[in-house]
């Protein structure tokens, strides 16, 4: 076996010099490596281009929502793609309408983000780069099964692919039935299978990271000096392990019911469509939770290292965490107020679903909060992060209208609901792991990037952001339904708003990520410390050595901000002197 | 009757309950909206980082400050739940004296039925009437959806749903399909037409009443014309055209021009003529008979369509190989 990077291997010709960039080099030394850095690294360049590819199907939607009717010739496209490969041609009998890219692009766009983007983004890549260092371990539990989920990611996105690349998907990324099942020609079976393995490569992260906190801790290390972004993970982890394996049971379901008929889901063979739509949800809520907890974990982080301060309401915080993990699994039938559920049923979630939105408040008052009387800084990552503040708090209140039983039934199934998830998952999720991204950025690489660009980046994302979707809020609530290919004329001004905001926020995006990837050629060389933060990770070098450490940490508030001072010399914050000696 | 920036035309007796309660929302988000930001752009400014400057110190957590914050959002949304679920009760009792409709949806296409038998592929209803529409779907989830009226259920099959409620003002609108159902999903849009009950309106050209239009519409063979004009009015009225064309292009389905008396090829293989029982089974029974180079399956019209109305279509179909 080829495995190069066996940490006892390596350990021995460590220096000050080598780190865990350095230390070894080849193909081999990162496809086979169980250093969680480097796995961490993996699924960040992995997610990261999911992300640029379903951002490119989303700009292609817009576009098409230029004007009411057919405004790109997309069959065309299609098919001058699909010359291009060969089996395409072989599989597909009928030629496809510029109706059914529409759906295909669509469906596409959804899944892609969801399954191979947002869920695995923040705790795969940086999660499993800093979990670890954070905690002042010298890698995850079981490292194995860490390279493990990242390979089993690797085959789901080949399924997905492969589903795409021969007769595509047009269900939607609910795959709701009886469409699924019975309709679609389309290759459900492939892409399910996609879903389940990456559900797989989501709960082994969960589980490797629930064993690392439990015990791993070194000494000193109690759970109430876990950094906020550590308890998030914790809680995130929760739902990945006890929620994704109903995800896989239901999409077995899904796909034997479409292979052979079984008559679970179909109402021609005495199945009930509904039944699907609460299996669904019932993990694909609590999903929603798997995307935005780590992100209110690193906006913990930014707000208290970029305030000097600490963080206020440290115990609050957290156990709203652990409140959202639990409360997440009660309001999945929140999507299902006009499906035909039981009137008495619909009634019970809208009031639990109220329940959950307390905690996410609570944290945006503590965020505040920390902030109050601080020395605040407003580097690229605070930006993003007030960024996140601005978008979240919009996305988590526009959740009152449709939570609200009598808005819900008027709002559900239109733009609104498009507005609105994508304030919270994209405003919130990807805000905060680019904002994360900007700060972890020198310890992952040991470059700094360019300060100017990066806020430059920050307030285009910002701005375009809130121009693509604030009008698909108004033209959501006036009627437009979601999902359709053509509409109604007197949408289109929404549209169009929406369509320019698009391609700026396309924009924006290709420019934060221009700005990270020039400063590794630009190679300045990044402090160990260079926002003056007191979390572990910040105590080692940038980057990190093999073992993270090569000397074992000093454990203290993961909050105190004045136990470290800025040092001109280093340009770097280092431990203050005195203190330090207390210890 | 006027849109306001959120909302299109009111019309229905729910529309100033959901959009009451829209804006109070709307008002309570804005201030909580606008004290949030207002406070860390202040924050931002006052406290902004200055070299050399520490912070000075202030307590890390204030027990009293934290729970008040988490007991007034709690209040707030007991009220809003309150609100939401009492709007929701009423949108779920009609009252027993409702009008009733049947609806079936298909792709893509709304079928509406009433109790003479007459059908409609809009909504047509009268004002000022509690409506009930019973619902059955023939294939895949769809949502009825009528913005001005603040209304959606979705249409799941192998069961009835049920939906009610009372428009105030005369008038077209808006119907949609709201659950994504497939290809053409954004063409499964339609219009409510609000008839008057006026009894003095008995022209059929000039904004009829219900009792008129309903009567003309329960017959859509009509004596004084040729059988094929009929058969396209019963094409029309049931949607036919949502796939079919009469011009000779191909949409989702083969077209009617040029197709009776030709021979044509099954997706089976086998070769048959479209002659009168073919077409016939075709509407009974579509997918027993798919001409080749179709795959998407044709929603059946068994129990929708009466057997002198299939006459008509046939006699439009000899019709239109004549043109």
């Amino acid at each position: 076996m080829a495995t190069t990077a066996m940490p006892a291997q390596q350990e021995s010709d460590s220096n000050s010099q080598s780190n865990y960039l350095t230390c070894s080099k080849g193909f081999k030394s990162w496809a086979f490596t169980l250093d969680h850095k480097r796995i961490g690294i993996m699924y960040l360049v992995a997610t990261m281009s999911s992300m640029f590819l379903g951002g490119a199907l989303a700009l292609i939607l817009r576009a098409e929502h230029w004007t009411p009717g057919a405004t790109l010739p997309l069959a065309k496209i299609q098919q001058a793609l699909a010359s291009l490969i060969p089996s395409f041609t072989a599989v597909t009998t009928e030629a496809l309408t510029d109706h059914d890219v529409y759906n295909q692009l669509f469906t596409l766009h959804g899944a892609i983000m969801v399954f191979l983007f947002i869920i695995p983004s923040i705790p795969a890549a940086l999660g499993n780069f800093v979990l670890p260092i954070m905690l002042g371990a010298k890698d995850v539990a079981f490292p194995r099964m860490n390279l493990g989920s990242f390979y089993l990611w690797i085959i789901g996105f080949l399924f997905l692919i492969t589903a795409i690349l021969t007769t595509g998907l047009d269900t939607g990324w609910t795959f709701y039935t009886p469409y699924s099942t019975n309709t679609t020609q389309t290759s459900v079976i492939a892409a399910t299978m996609g879903a389940f393995i990456l559900g797989f490569s989501s709960i082994f992260t969960g589980l490797n990271f629930i064993v690392t906190i439990h015990t791993m801790r070194p000494p000193g290390m109690t759970w109430f000096r876990m950094p906020l972004f550590l308890w998030s993970l914790y809680a995130t982890a929760i739902i990945q392990v006890l929620a994704t394996p109903v995800l896989g049971i239901t999409l077995l379901l899904l796909a034997a019911e479409r292979a052979f008929g079984l008559g679970i889901f179909d109402p021609k063979l005495g199945g009930d469509p509904v039944l699907f739509q609460h299996f669904f949800w019932f993990y694909s809520h609590p999903a929603v939770y798997i995307m935005i907890l780590p992100a209110m974990g690193i906006i913990s982080e930014l707000m208290s290292t970029f305030s000097r301060k600490p963080i206020f309401g440290y115990r609050f915080i957290a156990f709203s965490s652990m409140a959202i993990a639990l409360l997440g699994f009660l309001v999945w039938g929140h999507h299902m107020f006009t499906s035909g559920q039981s009137e008495l049923v619909t009634i019970i979630f809208s009031a639990l679903t109220f329940s959950v939105s307390i905690p996410s408040a609570i944290k945006v008052f503590n965020w505040l909060a920390t902030m109050y009387k601080g020395s605040i800084s407003l580097a690229t990552p605070m930006c993003y992060a007030l960024s996140f503040m601005f978008l979240f708090t919009i996305g988590g209140l526009t959740g009152l209208f449709l939570g609200a039983l009598a808005t819900d039934i008027h709002l559900h199934d239109t733009y609104f609901i498009v507005a609105h998830f994508h304030y919270v998952m994209m405003g919130g999720t990807l805000v905060a792991f680019i904002g994360g991204l900007f700060y972890w950025w020198p310890k992952m690489t040991g470059y700094m990037y360019n300060e100017f660009w990066g806020q430059i980046s920050a307030l285009i994302v910002f701005v375009a952001f809130n121009l693509t979707f604030f009008p698909q809020f108004v033209m959501g609530s006036r009627g437009m339904p979601r999902r359709y290919y053509n509409y109604l004329p007197e949408f289109q001004t929404y549209h169009v708003l929406s369509t320019i905001g698009a391609f700026m926020l396309g924009f924006g995006l290709a420019l934060a990520a221009g700005v990270l990837i020039t400063s590794l050629f630009t190679k300045r060389k990044a402090p160990a410390n260079p926002w003056g933060s007191a979390t572990l990770e910040w105590q080692c070098s940038s980057p990190p050595p093999l073992a993270n450490f090569n000397e074992t940490p000093t454990v203290g508030d993961p909050y105190d901000m004045q136990s470290v001072v800025w040092d001109p010399e280093t340009e770097s914050f280092v431990n203050r002197k005195p203190e330090q000696q207390d210890e | 009757m006027q849109d306001s920036f959120f909302f299109p035309v009111p019309n229905s007796t729910f529309a100033p309950t959901v959009d009451g309660l829209f804006y109070l929302i709307l008002g309570i988000s804005a201030f909580f909206f606008i004290a949030i930001m207002g406070l860390m752009v202040f924050f931002m400014i006052k406290y902004r980082r200055i070299d050399g400057v520490e912070p000075e110190s202030s307590p890390g957590h204030n027990t009293a400050l934290e729970l008040t914050w988490s007991i007034i959002p709690v209040l707030i949304v007991i009220g809003i739940f309150g609100w939401g679920f009492t709007g929701y009760v009423d949108m779920r009792s009609p009252p027993d004296d409702a009008y009733e409709i049947n609806v079936t949806a298909s792709t893509w296409a709304w079928d509406f039925r009433y109790s003479t038998g007459a059908p409609s592929k809009e909504l047509h209803i009268p004002v000022n009437t509690p409506v009930k529409l019973i619902m059955q779907s023939q294939d895949v989830l769809h949502s009825l959806f009528v913005p001005a009226f603040r209304v959606k259920q979705d249409v799941v099959p192998g069961r009835y749903s049920g939906l009610w409620f009372q428009a105030k003002e005369p008038g077209s609108f808006d119907l949609f399909c709201a659950e994504y159902c497939g290809k053409q999903h954004s063409d499964m849009i339609t219009k409510v037409i609000v008839h008057n009950t006026d009894p003095a309106n008995t022209n059929l050209n000039d904004n009829p009443n219900f009792e008129t239009w309903l009567a003309d519409a329960s017959d859509p063979i009509k004596d004084n014309e040729p059988l094929y004009e009929s058969g396209k009015r019963i094409t029309e009225i049931l949607a036919c055209t949502q796939c079919h064309t009469a011009d000779g292009s191909k949409k989702v389905g083969p077209s009617f021009k040029g197709t009776f008396g030709t021979q044509q090829k099954l997706s089976n293989g086998k070769m048959i003529t479209v002659d009168e029982n073919y077409i016939r089974q075709s509407i009974l029974d579509p997918t027993s008979q798919i001409r080749d180079g179709f795959k998407t399956p044709m929603p059946s019209f068994k129990g929708r369509i009466k057997d002198e109305w299939i006459d008509a279509v046939i006699a439009y179909f000899k019709h239109l190989k004549k043109e």
